[in-house]
């Protein structure tokens, strides 16, 4: 029993440190591609680390007049991932986690780390950081909504809104994933991915415009180790959120005992979901341009209506 | 089991067919528009096609031929020849007052590329005629709204599921959600042809009511069915020409009273 606890633990250990080294990376190839589509040259996968470790070295500075919501948010930030990364059953349903790792706590807590960053933007006392933080307010407000009613469509066929155990019926059940309230759910989980970690249609990941940003206004007054963290969290988030949806979506190859060997070839799965998820996204970002932001609410109508008609086709588009 | 399948496809095809109904509600683009309703022509031939045919199999599937080339073929292309007609027709008639409120008003949401200068009334023209700019209920608003309907359609049609429950009439309430969007596009948008769209919607919610809950109706009443709507489509594009033509623009807000020009 022991044995099985602490092969379950190094499964977990082994996902939070493929998430932390590979977020990153996943950045990289993500601006890689779009670079490549461009018909730029491209700084290369590994660019997004060369940049972490140039800001760590940095001296730590903090604005005057800030307080403890702006110099926590950044460790916040890492951390909820962190344990959203642990939670999560994206290499093996059978960690230690498995029967704690509800998908609403999941959300709660990207939420949190949302909601610290959002703090910390109005500390500034900056009017683009409290701008910044309105817009992510907004934003997130309705994403809320969508991703719990998703989950409630996703849960429904488990009967349980424990990730291991809503993974572990889409493994035995494949067919599940291909009803119309799968699909719908799937549909608007991706919508409110989009929209959560602040990608194109929604925000511009890479703008250098004040006016138009979401996310980057909110961090405009972090420099040195504390920028590095806060860019480490987005990096995070973006890879946790693609590995949920293609955990939820495409569950195939996660492991469900915790043998090492089953776990390493789970992670080398994973890491190639959501490497061709994220090339994906980059590609499609080459062909969106950004909504205004008065139309983003329209978006995440559409999304939250997505994820009802999940919920409400899963009553009556049962099949057999 | 070959019988699952059968009904997976069918709740495939109904999802197809309800998310093509507020897909028509999302875009604003009418070309878009009259593509999603061309999609949702193929869902509900897929429909027909897949309904489990207990003694008329054959006849069921030629049905399902004719409303793919109908509802997915002809009525589509009729429309976009009607909205290309409308689009770049021949300008309206000078000092009209029609044309001129429509051109203010795509002039006030095209933004500043309307008004760039003195052939800018002519460009907001266009994108007025071939956007639905300023619906009644915002797309937000009517996005909700879908949901709410999707639900009473769900609410009215369980006594009717309860009868005799199979994976068809279980999919009923798709059917009476197509209706009710289509009811709400026919109200809300401006456009003559997104009204057509709406009008056209609430038949295919029809439509697929009969075929969800009665394996369709008798295949006379199907065609003179179809005949009405073709008939209707080809009257209502001349009557868009026409509006055109004595408006300047679609918009029916135009048409308050009726008077002898």
């Amino acid at each position: 029993m022991t044995g099985h606890t602490t092969a379950g633990a190094a499964a977990m250990c082994a996902q939070v440190v493929a998430v932390v080294a590979g977020a990153p990376l996943l950045t990289g190839l993500m601006r890689q591609v779009r670079a490549r589509m461009e018909g730029r040259a491209g700084a290369g996968v590994r660019q997004p680390w060369r940049d972490l470790r140039k800001l760590l070295r940095k001296e730590p500075i903090t604005p005057t007049g800030t307080g403890p919501a702006f110099r926590v948010a950044p460790a916040l930030l890492v951390a909820t991932t962190a344990v959203v990364a642990a939670l999560m059953p994206l290499a093996s349903t059978a960690t230690p986690a498995t029967g704690r790792s509800d998908l609403i706590l999941v959300v709660a807590l990207l939420a949190l780390g949302t909601v610290a960053l959002a703090l910390a933007g109005l500390d500034t006392g900056t009017a683009f950081g409290g701008m910044g933080a309105s817009r992510e307010m907004t934003v997130a407000a309705l994403v809320e909504p969508t991703i719990l009613l998703a989950v409630f469509a996703l849960s429904l066929p488990a009967g349980s809104t424990d990730l291991a155990a809503i993974v572990s019926a889409g493994l035995r059940d494949a067919d599940r994933l291909a009803s119309p309230s799968g699909l719908l759910a799937t549909a608007a989980l991706a919508l409110a991915v989009l929209a959560e970690t602040g990608r194109l249609p929604v925000d511009n990941p890479t703008t250098h415009l004040e006016l138009t940003m979401v996310h980057e206004a909110m961090v405009l007054e972090y420099a040195g180790p504390d920028l590095a963290l806060v860019e480490l969290g987005a990096q995070m988030r973006l890879a946790v959120l693609l590995g949920l949806l293609a955990t939820l979506a495409a569950p195939w190859g996660i492991a469900t005992t915790a043998a090492p060997l089953a776990v390493a070839l789970a992670i080398a799965l994973l890491a190639v979901k959501v490497a061709v998820l994220g090339a994906a996204l980059a590609a499609a970002e080459v062909c969106w341009a950004k909504l205004r932001l008065f139309r983003v609410p329209e978006l995440l109508a559409g999304s939250l209506l997505l994820a009802l008609l999940a919920v409400t086709s899963s009553y009556f588009l049962t099949g057999a | 089991m070959p019988g699952t399948l059968h009904a997976q496809l069918l709740d495939l095809v109904c999802g197809a067919f309800l998310l093509a109904a507020v897909v028509v509600l999302w875009l604003r683009q009418l070309a878009s528009i009259v593509r999603a309703f061309a999609l949702q022509g193929v869902a509900l031939a897929g429909i027909a096609a897949l309904l489990d045919g207990h003694d008329s199999r054959w006849e069921l599937l030629a049905v399902a031929v004719g409303i793919g080339l109908l509802r997915a073929g002809l009525l589509p292309l009729l429309m976009r020849r009607a909205l290309t007609a409308v689009a770049t027709g021949p300008a309206p008639l000078a000092g009209d007052a029609g044309g001129g409120a429509s051109g203010s008003e795509a002039g006030s949401t095209a933004g500043s590329g309307g008004r760039a200068g003195g052939t800018g009334h002519h460009y907001a023209e266009d994108v007025s005629e071939a956007r639905e700019t300023q619906p009644l209920v915002n797309v937000a608003a009517s996005l909700l709204s879908a949901a709410l309907l999707t639900l009473l359609a769900y609410a009215v049609a369980r006594p009717l599921v309860a009868l005799h429950p199979t994976p068809a009439t279980r999919a009923l309430p798709v059917g009476l959600a197509v209706v009710l969007i289509g009811f709400f596009v026919l109200v809300t948008r401006r456009r003559a042809l997104a009204q057509v769209v709406g009008f056209l919607l609430l038949d295919n919610g029809i439509t697929a009511t009969a075929f969800l809950a009665a394996s369709g109706v008798p295949l006379i009443v199907e065609l003179g069915v179809s005949f009405d709507v073709l008939l209707a489509v080809l009257v209502l594009g001349i009557l868009t020409t026409r509006m055109r033509a004595a408006f300047g623009g679609t918009g029916i807000d135009d048409l308050r009273e009726l008077c002898d020009r």
